[in-house]
């Protein structure tokens, strides 16, 4: 039978759900991915639209299993989302987060650069409204800067595209491979969305000024449909290794003093999508496969902590670790189910994090990659510390802050538990996920070794929390921002920009101040010698005209002589 | 606030247990090595607790590290606005 495009039933979804209000709107709202779900599912590798528009041939679909898996992975993340924002959304953040899942849909399921580049900027535009949704200063300011980030990777992703076309005649996206210039572009492109090292800034700034709801939809979208991009475009570019080697280690730093945990959470992000990237880079089946089965995992395990997260913010208003703390009195299985989120994304045997992180893991030994397997091995140990037990421990343990609440709503708990159960799921039963990766490589998580070095890696990290915690040298939750890249464009560049200001204006204005007193000086000059009693408007008797007439004479006499 | 119930945590004894608790299973773990002996595919792995004192330093260092690095970048909490609201 004959399907719809994927994304086309999320965008008619969005126009019906903009039209009704109230708890129909929450409930068709939820309804849309499961009829999206069941559209995919009639979907099989090897479909292929070929349209051609002012002669270019475009593919507007094309599915592959790579594709078919983040299809699946994005409609799961909208239904979790929606259903979380059950109670927590308004009209605004449900048909801009069903545009935003379509727009993710359509991406991967782009067979061309042109309708890539499309739903590429449609994750921009349509994802912006649930930061502002928040209806803060902050959060409108934040989301200029996401969306000017955004529209810049896309206007790269563009020139790439009509370079690329110039240089070979196709459009079509499939591997690309460092080379041309267009692939650099294109390249760049993906590795804003990517949030590479130095790139990064516009998650760790924007996503933790969402609503509560909003940032559950940011955390599964955008960087996804970048790593899938350069699952497609790039497998096997050696620097891959590197970047995603920095972008494990790095930002752990900053989640270990960042006050803001969903902000945390941001920076475990970057860390996370490093180990995706790292597995790109080795190109290998096995490090392909962990990549994006890694992928999947993440949006779930993730998915759950900004939930867990958002509803602390919900019934709180509050979501500084300075300010929270005690909260497993009143919010009891929100803090349960944030634990499973903690233990999937630190890669607990029995969840989900374990079957996948440990494919790109193993993978790096095969290839002899020691050094980035070490710094990999780090990061697993520095997640567990930031994520795994900073999280839970300083929102529902820690000091109690004394805030009583009521437990999250029951919609934003359900929402919670599918997520947790789907983390122990695969964690458990990780054939489900691994039958659906797109490379064949076999894989087997559960080996004693494997388990018993995990464990001891694990225990060990919470051990150093215990012994740093108790004997005071873990720094304390402070109120305060910490400086990263994003001081050069926020404070560096605007003061470069108005001191060049003040500097053009302080030099037009001594400029002026010159010429108008160069100018008096030459009116001045001009009345001391042509005005009333200057030497020029003198009179002078014919007497002394006629003397030097005849001196003239002479002179003119005596030089016609020599 | 006076007739709340007494939560697990608000007993210190109850805290003191779960300390215990892990030091026992981290104790535990490292002793395994030296009964069991993993499928090591590089030569640190060999080393007897090699994952478990990797972990306990790799996140002391960590935690050190950022306890420095705050001295470096951390900022008043409204750094930000005041230059926005310009």
């Amino acid at each position: 039978m004959s399907s719809f495009h994927p994304a086309l039933i999320f965008f008619v979804g969005a126009i019906l759900v903009a039209l009704v209000r109230g708890r129909l709107q929450a409930f068709l709202a939820v309804l849309i991915p499961v009829v999206g779900a069941w559209n995919i599912l009639h979907l099989h590798a090897g479909i292929d639209w070929n349209v051609t528009l002012f002669s270019y041939a475009l593919h507007p679909m094309h599915v592959d299993r790579l594709s078919l898996l983040f299809g699946y992975l994005f409609h799961l993340a909208a239904f979790i989302g929606l259903i979380f924002a059950y109670r927590a959304g308004d009209t605004v953040q449900r048909v801009s987060a069903i545009l935003y899942a379509g727009s993710a849909i359509g991406a991967v399921f782009a067979g061309d650069l042109i309708t890539l580049f499309i739903f590429w900027e449609l994750l921009a535009i349509t994802s912006v409204f649930l930061i502002w949704a928040r209806r803060t200063p902050r959060a409108m300011r934040a989301g200029l800067r996401y969306l000017v980030i955004n529209v810049v990777s896309g206007v790269l992703l563009l020139s790439g595209a009509i370079v690329h076309y110039h240089d070979t005649g196709s459009l079509e996206f499939g591997y690309i491979g460092l080379g041309s210039l267009a692939s650099w572009l294109i390249f760049l492109a993906i590795g804003i969305k990517c949030a590479w090292p130095g790139l990064h800034n516009w998650l760790t700034d924007a996503y933790p000024e969402a609503t509560p709801a909003g940032a559950v939809f940011l955390s599964a979208f955008t960087t996804k449909v970048a790593v899938y991009a350069l699952a497609r475009a790039f497998p096997g570019t050696e620097m891959l290794i590197y970047i995603g080697a920095a972008m494990t280690a790095f930002p752990i730093f900053f989640a270990v003093i960042e006050n803001d945990l969903r902000r945390v959470l941001s920076y475990s992000m970057i860390n996370q999508i490093g180990f995706m990237v790292c597995g790109i880079g080795l190109g290998t089946q096995l490090a392909l496969n962990g990549a994006v089965a890694h992928a999947f995992n993440d949006v779930l395990f993730k998915g759950l902590l900004f939930m867990s997260m958002g509803a602390v913010l919900y019934r709180t208003g509050r979501i500084n670790g300075s300010d929270l703390g005690g909260l497993y009195k009143s919010m009891p299985k929100t803090a349960g189910l944030c634990i499973v989120g903690a233990a999937s994304i630190s890669a607990f045997p029995l969840f989900s994090g374990f079957v996948s992180k440990s494919m790109v893991m193993a993978a790096l030994l095969e290839e002899h990659h020691v050094v980035v397997w070490f710094v990999l091995l780090f990061a697993s140990a520095g997640v567990f510390h930031h994520a795994g037990i900073k999280i839970p421990f300083f929102a529902f343990f820690s000091h109690d802050a004394k805030i009583r609440v009521k437990e999250a709503p029951r919609s934003m708990l359900i929402a919670m538990g599918i997520g947790a159960a789907l983390c122990i799921f695969i964690g458990s039963y990780p054939k489900a996920l691994y039958s659906l990766l797109p490379y064949g490589a076999d894989y087997a998580p559960y080996t004693i070794t494997h388990v018993l070095s995990q464990c001891q890696l694990l225990f060990w990290s919470a051990l150093a929390f215990t012994f740093l915690k108790l004997t005071g040298l873990y720094p304390p939750e402070l109120r305060s921002v910490n400086l990263d890249i994003e001081w050069f464009y926020r404070t560096a560049a605007p003061a470069v920009v108005r001191g060049a200001v003040y500097a053009v204006r302080a030099m037009r204005g001594a400029a002026s101040a010159a010429s108008l007193a160069l100018l008096h000086g030459m009116i001045d000059s001009a009345r001391v010698t042509f005005g009333p009693g200057g030497r020029q408007s003198r009179t002078w008797p014919t007497g002394t005209i006629a003397l030097l007439a005849a001196f003239l004479l002479g002179v003119y006499l005596v030089l016609f002589y020599f | 606030m006076n007739e709340e119930k007494k939560h697990i945590f608000d007993n210190p004894a109850n805290v003191k247990r779960v300390v215990r608790t892990l030091v026992a299973l981290c104790a535990g773990l490292f002793a395994f090595d030296f009964f069991y002996h993993r499928h090591t595919e590089i030569s640190p792995e060999k080393i007897p607790g090699f994952y478990a004192l990797y972990g306990f330093v790799a996140c002391v260092i960590l935690v050190l590290a950022a306890k420095e690095m705050r001295k470096l970048l951390m900022r008043k909490e409204d750094y930000y606005e005041g230059d926005d609201d310009e």
